[in-house]
């Protein structure tokens, strides 16, 4: 071939005697036969976007494509596994990740290969349909997803958004969990790993570990094989899809890819678009979350990728680019709130700041599984989460003192809704992980509650004596009421005292 | 292959900001390390030096860009007095190494490495890759054990584990380098084995003075390896210093069982100088005109702590950075919160009151701390103490803001007993020496006795049969 290395500038290699080669053919670099894709092509020269640590890699190295571009090794292997972002076992590696040690791609029992940046094909796709249950009260409740769904989690370092997807993979009610561990720390990677062997499936017996795909580009690992890694987790979730299962694709930190499409387009010359960022930024997010949804397979089965991405907003800024065009393109989006992580309330989604757009058609879902309540409960839940912020607001300048017993009772309303409902702690044994029917019963609780305050208040009963009493059975509920019909106790203990008030 | 002479190349197209051009060069492999040899003063290329004032400086350069005839070489002593004739460049054939090993305790060398003490070079073995080799995700270890660092703010609130990274966030004018000294001297692994590698990156002679003084003891009983690039040392050092240090590290951790702590500081010096070099490429600036992969450099720094599964040793890292203007949302500090495992952050009001240290508890926090405190790992009492003085000092702020809303006579009993508590809690907790060590019993009893200020039924978060234990029952 005659084909070698001419310039190298980090994971920017330009190549020439390339004649023949494709855009995104995978290419062998130098001694170590680094990986890397052609990203651009003149004359018989190629410009190659390497997939490891070029150091020590010069000019004249041999340069060889492999004539496919970046594929995925798709097969049952996959689930248990622990891969980096080209798919390569990081189970069977040593200790260091020494670029020029990498074993070939050990080559999977009849794997089906599959070039990740394409799509796979289905026969038609389908409505949202059936929710995800995530387990997380915050979201079933105010902002669900169906699955095939998108949606978007921002949040500033510190308000929880790992754990939080943590959450999702580990208790959520899909079929395949694929979790792209993209450009994040290190050690929370091992701590998810060493969860996952060791906690049991609810829903086989197995072990939760047997369902779930991890991908482990940590920052550290090199910059551009995490854009690689968020690709292959969509066409691994794609390839169980095709097999009639529900999988769900959670990519953190889509911020930190985005940084590497930013790195690459900087050292290729590109001019910046917003920030720096690739013009071409908002389709390639597009692109990728477009590859969600439900669909009819090819043999006729029914399955679905919902994704999930984390965005990680320098200083918390809510309209830099990847959090403003992300935010576009998804169905629901799951704000997380330093404030509420700072007052240490957990999962910190803020339900004002976030949204979800397939409300209509989980309410038909749940309507359809036997809970017709459903959307009442939300819309009273998010009418008195906002009616109450908005009296804080107003108290905060004139005093709760001063503000009409209705309105108090909103107020009240809105503190045992936080407390009783919205609240949940990852660490608890018993409340990790809520079932919609206890999330039902829970929230009803608290609604109940509510209208015999007002009830009292009508009747005459003083507001002071009602904010004084003790609701700590109600509030205490999510932690010590396992069904939903210790739940119900709960809310007749404190509905008794009420009515000790008149 | 290194018994032969390399190659060496006088040919400089261009000189610019920390940046040469070498042209003529082949074969010179990416992130290279070059020895750059600068003809002395007035003498033609090659000729030999003559006179005092004739003096060879022997610089060195990382290889930035490397095409078939021209080398971008980022030359860290800077360039000054550089010309482009008499120079002579060769390149190692390699990413720079440093030698590991034993011999770097006790000693006190530059940014570089070279020695400062007056002692030899120190040597050691091949030698490592300054840029560090990726630890497979797979066989890290998660943090579960405690660094105890004798400083009672630290140990009972934001107890840092072995492995962790866990940075101190200040602003100027703050004591953040007396506190990291001090956590340097002071902190241990019980029984195990530890030392600690302090990186100094444009830090001023009398910083760099106090902080040799408050670690003598620990260099002298040859625990303490420590690399100073000091404020009017070469920049572009300073992108060099923190590898040398972690690379180090990294050995006396992982090849010798040791747990090391790693304390660098300031890390807005160190990016400050990557950005220098980002603009001298003419680099498209991101935020602060700071480079886009300002994330991965640090993270490529800040990733190197952490166990390895089956083997004794750790690396415990310890990033001091000042926060411009005071602004946590400043790129350093920012994208550092979103590597690292938490902050310690340093209070100017606390300061001006007289606290030292001024750790602002409720702006501080350990992600890691849940796993490497408590029972069988410190005292069973730990996690319920910290989380019940964290949740009343919270409560002791918002008794101050109403305050000062309301005046202080108009506060209720128990308003009154938090700002009490709060005062405790600084008086006997939070406040100590700068050279006193205390233990973790006398630490968790300190907080305690700050908890006494409060009436039982504030404290929620404790068990009784804990209250009545720790404080008596009430009678």
């Amino acid at each position: 071939m005659g084909a070698e290395v001419t310039r190298v500038n980090g994971p920017l290699v330009e190549t020439t005697g390339m004649r023949g080669t494709a855009m995104n053919d995978v290419v062998e670099l130098g001694p170590a036969r680094l990986p890397g894709e052609i990203v651009a092509l003149e004359g018989d020269a190629a410009t190659v976007q390497a997939y490891e640590y070029t150091g020590g890699l010069a000019p004249g190295a041999a340069a060889a494509t492999t004539g496919r571009a970046l594929s995925a090794p798709l097969g049952a292997h996959l689930l248990g596994g622990v891969f980096d972002g080209l798919l390569r076992p990081l189970s069977g590696a040593g200790v260091w990740l020494d670029p020029s040690a990498r074993a070939p791609r050990a080559d999977a029992d009849r794997a089906e290969y599959w070039p990740v940046r394409r799509p796979r094909p289905y026969s038609e796709r389908l409505d949202a349909g059936a929710p995800l249950h995530t387990g997380q009260r915050v979201i079933d409740l105010l902002f669900p997803v169906p699955l095939g769904g998108t949606v978007a989690v921002p949040g500033g370092f510190g308000t929880g958004k790992t754990m939080l997807l943590q959450q999702v993979a580990k208790w959520c009610d899909a079929d395949v969990i694929v979790y792209v561990g993209c450009g994040e720390r290190g050690n929370e990677m091992a701590d998810v790993l060493e969860e996952l062997a060791e906690l049991d499936d609810p829903r086989t017996g197995g072990r939760l570990a047997d369902r779930t795909v991890v991908i482990a580009n940590t920052s550290n690992m090199p910059m551009m094989a995490r854009e690689a890694g968020v690709h292959s987790g969509v066409t691994v979730a794609e390839y169980f899809r095709d097999q009639g299962r529900d999988a769900v694709v959670i990519a953190d930190s889509t911020s930190r890819w985005a940084e590497a499409l930013r790195e690459f387009a900087s050292r290729a010359g590109e001019l910046p678009g917003e920030e720096g960022y690739p013009a071409a930024l908002p389709s390639a997010l597009a692109a990728f979350y477009e590859r969600a949804g439900r669909v009819r397979t090819r043999d006729g089965a029914e399955g679905s990728v919902t994704v999930i991405g984390a965005v990680s907003p320098p200083g918390g800024d809510m309209t830099e680019p990847v959090t403003a065009y992300t935010e576009r393109f998804v169905r629901a989006r799951w704000s997380l709130d330093k404030d509420l992580a700072y007052s240490r309330h957990y999962p910190a989604v803020s339900w004002s700041g976030s949204f979800a757009r397939d409300v209509p058609a989980v309410a038909r879902a749940h309507a359809a599984a036997g809970d017709p309540e459903w959307a009442r409960r939300r819309a009273r839940t998010a009418g008195l989460l906002a009616e109450a912020d908005r009296l804080t607001a107003l108290s905060e300048l004139v005093g709760a003192g001063t503000l009409p017993p209705a309105e108090r009772v909103t107020l009240l309303a809105g503190r045992l809704l936080r407390e009783g409902v919205l609240q949940q702690s990852a660490l608890s044994s018993s409340d990790a992980s809520c079932t919609p029917e206890r999330t039902a019963a829970l929230t009803d609780a608290v609604l109940d509650v509510v209208d015999r305050c007002r009830d009292l208040v009508g009747d005459g009963v003083a507001v002071s004596v009602i904010e004084d009493l003790d609701y700590a059975p109600l509030v205490r509920a999510r932690e010590d009421a396992p069904t939903p019909a210790d739940v119900h106790d709960r809310r007749d203990t404190v509905l008794t005292r009420l009515d000790g008030l008149r | 292959m290194t018994d032969w002479p390399r190659p060496s190349y006088t040919g400089i197209a261009r000189v610019r900001g920390p940046l040469v051009v070498v042209t003529g060069a082949e074969d010179v492999g990416w992130d290279e390390f070059a020895d750059i040899r600068v003809g002395p003063q007035g003498a033609a290329a090659g000729n030999e030096a003559v006179g005092n004032e004739a003096v060879e400086d022997d610089r060195h350069g990382l290889v930035l860009d490397t095409a078939r005839d021209r080398v971008l070489v980022q030359v860290l002593e800077g360039t000054g007095g550089m010309r482009t004739e008499g120079m002579r460049v060769t390149f190692s054939g390699a990413p720079l190494r440093v030698p590991v090993g034993t011999a770097w305790l006790g000693r006190v060398c530059d940014g570089m490495g070279q020695p400062l003490d007056g002692g030899p070079p120190v040597l050691g073995g091949a030698g490592a890759p300054v840029a560090g080799v990726p630890l497979n995700p797979v066989h890290r270890e998660p943090p579960a054990e405690p660094v105890l660092t004798g400083i009672s703010a630290v140990d009972a609130l934001t107890t840092l584990a072995r492995g962790q990274k866990l940075p101190i966030f200040s602003r100027a004018g703050l004591p953040h380098l007396e506190l990291a000294a001090q956590i340097a001297a002071q902190a241990s692994a019980g029984d195990e084995p530890f030392c600690v590698v302090f990186a100094a990156m444009g830090l001023t002679h009398a910083d760099a003075a106090a902080v040799r003084e408050t670690l003598e003891g620990r260099s002298a009983s040859g625990e303490l390896v420590l690399l100073l690039n000091l404020a009017d040392a070469p920049v572009i050092e300073r992108t060099v210093t923190p590898r040398i240090a972690l690379t180090v590290a990294e050995h006396l951790a992982f090849q010798e069982g040791r747990h090391v702590l790693v304390v660098m500081g300031d890390m807005t010096s160190y990016c400050e100088a990557l950005r220098e070099v980002s603009a001298a490429r003419g680099e498209i600036p991101a935020r602060r005109a700071y480079p886009g992969y300002l994330y991965s450099d640090l993270a490529s720094l800040y990733e190197r702590c952490g166990r390895v599964r089956g083997r004794p040793g750790s690396v415990t890292l310890v990033p001091v950075l000042t926060m411009p203007g005071g602004d946590i949302t400043h790129p350093v500090p920012d994208l550092t919160g979103y590597i690292t495992e938490g902050q310690i952050v340093l209070s100017a009001d606390l300061h001006a009151l007289g606290v030292y240290p001024p750790v602002d508890a409720l702006e501080s926090l350990s992600r890691l701390m849940r796993k490497a405190a408590g029972p069988g790992r410190t005292r069973a009492d730990h996690l319920d103490v910290a989380a019940q003085t964290t949740a009343a000092l919270a409560g002791a702020r918002r008794a101050r803001e109403l305050g000062e809303l309301i005046g202080a006579g108009a506060l209720s009993d128990t308003d009154r007993h938090y700002l009490d508590f709060e005062e405790a809690c600084r008086r006997t907790l939070i406040s100590q020496g700068r050279t006193e060590s205390r233990p973790l019993e006398q630490t968790l009893d300190r907080a305690w006795r700050a908890l006494a200020e409060l009436p039982r039924r504030e404290l929620t978060m404790l068990p009784r049969e804990m209250i009545d234990e720790r404080l008596g029952r009430e009678g």
